[in-house]
């Protein structure tokens, strides 16, 4: 399941909502990114977002997740507007029979969703506000899971 | 035909969704990117680094050389930066 929403989410009652009523789960891995204040030099961040294409993206993201790994149940929520330092941005919850599967669709989700779904960061601090430069970095992340795909 | 911007480059532009006509002869995504940039000083300072502006033709990633064929809605934006 995916949701793009403004709200605050709740760790332990996600688990427990994709865990009601089921006892065939051995591993739930979540990952979740907060705003750093980054020494003082962000008071504020502003995630925009291109509805009805995030929802798509999320969507097709999880799906090819749960075509490469055995996952019993995912969950991937993305706020959008204004957060503060140390609010919640994202969480990815993943669920299998065994820790390795949930690990690494977790990762996986991350490193996608962090160059595919059409979100962008704007951080403003003291001296005024910017646009978040794209990580090169997330780009590599991205490309392993294709060169280990190419290697299965 | 509709179009979208996000982030800097609905900065630069100032507007956020237009509907327009596109011109004969305009094909690709890099070629609505060329006369984008000739509508004015704004357009033309959104798309003055046309290699890093990023696409999405009816909400899917496309790169500059795809072809705008039927599409109802075009997206222009940076890289994305979220999660």
């Amino acid at each position: 399941m995916i949701r793009v929403q403004q709200e605050d989410f709740d760790v332990a009652a996600e688990i427990a909502r994709l865990k009601a009523g089921r006892s065939d789960i051995g591993a739930i891995v979540t990952f979740t990114g907060t705003v750093r204040d980054q020494a003082g030099a962000i008071t504020e961040m502003t995630l925009e977002h291109y509805p009805g294409m995030t929802e798509r993206e999320l969507t097709r993201l999880e799906a090819q997740a749960n075509a490469r790994w055995p996952l019993q149940a995912s969950l991937i929520v993305h706020r959008t507007g204004t957060l503060r330092p140390g609010d919640n941005i994202v969480l990815v919850v993943t669920a299998s029979e065994h820790r390795d599967a949930a690990f690494d669709a977790a990762r996986f989700l991350m490193d996608y969703l962090k160059t595919s779904a059409p979100l962008w960061k704007q951080e403003t601090g003291p001296h005024g506000s910017h646009w978040v430069e794209a990580e090169p970095d997330d780009e590599s992340a991205r490309a392993s899971w294709q060169q280990k795909r190419a290697a299965e | 035909m509709r179009l979208l911007y996000f982030a800097w480059v609905k900065e630069k532009t100032g507007i956020a969704a237009e509907d327009v006509e596109l011109p004969a002869g305009v094909a690709t995504v890099g070629e609505v990117i060329g006369w984008l940039k000739t509508r004015g000083p704004e357009f033309a300072h959104a798309f003055e680094r046309a290699e890093v502006i990023r696409a999405a033709i009816d909400q899917n990633h496309v790169r500059h050389d795809a072809r705008i064929g039927a599409a109802r809605e075009i997206a222009f934006f940076p890289p994305v930066t979220g999660g």
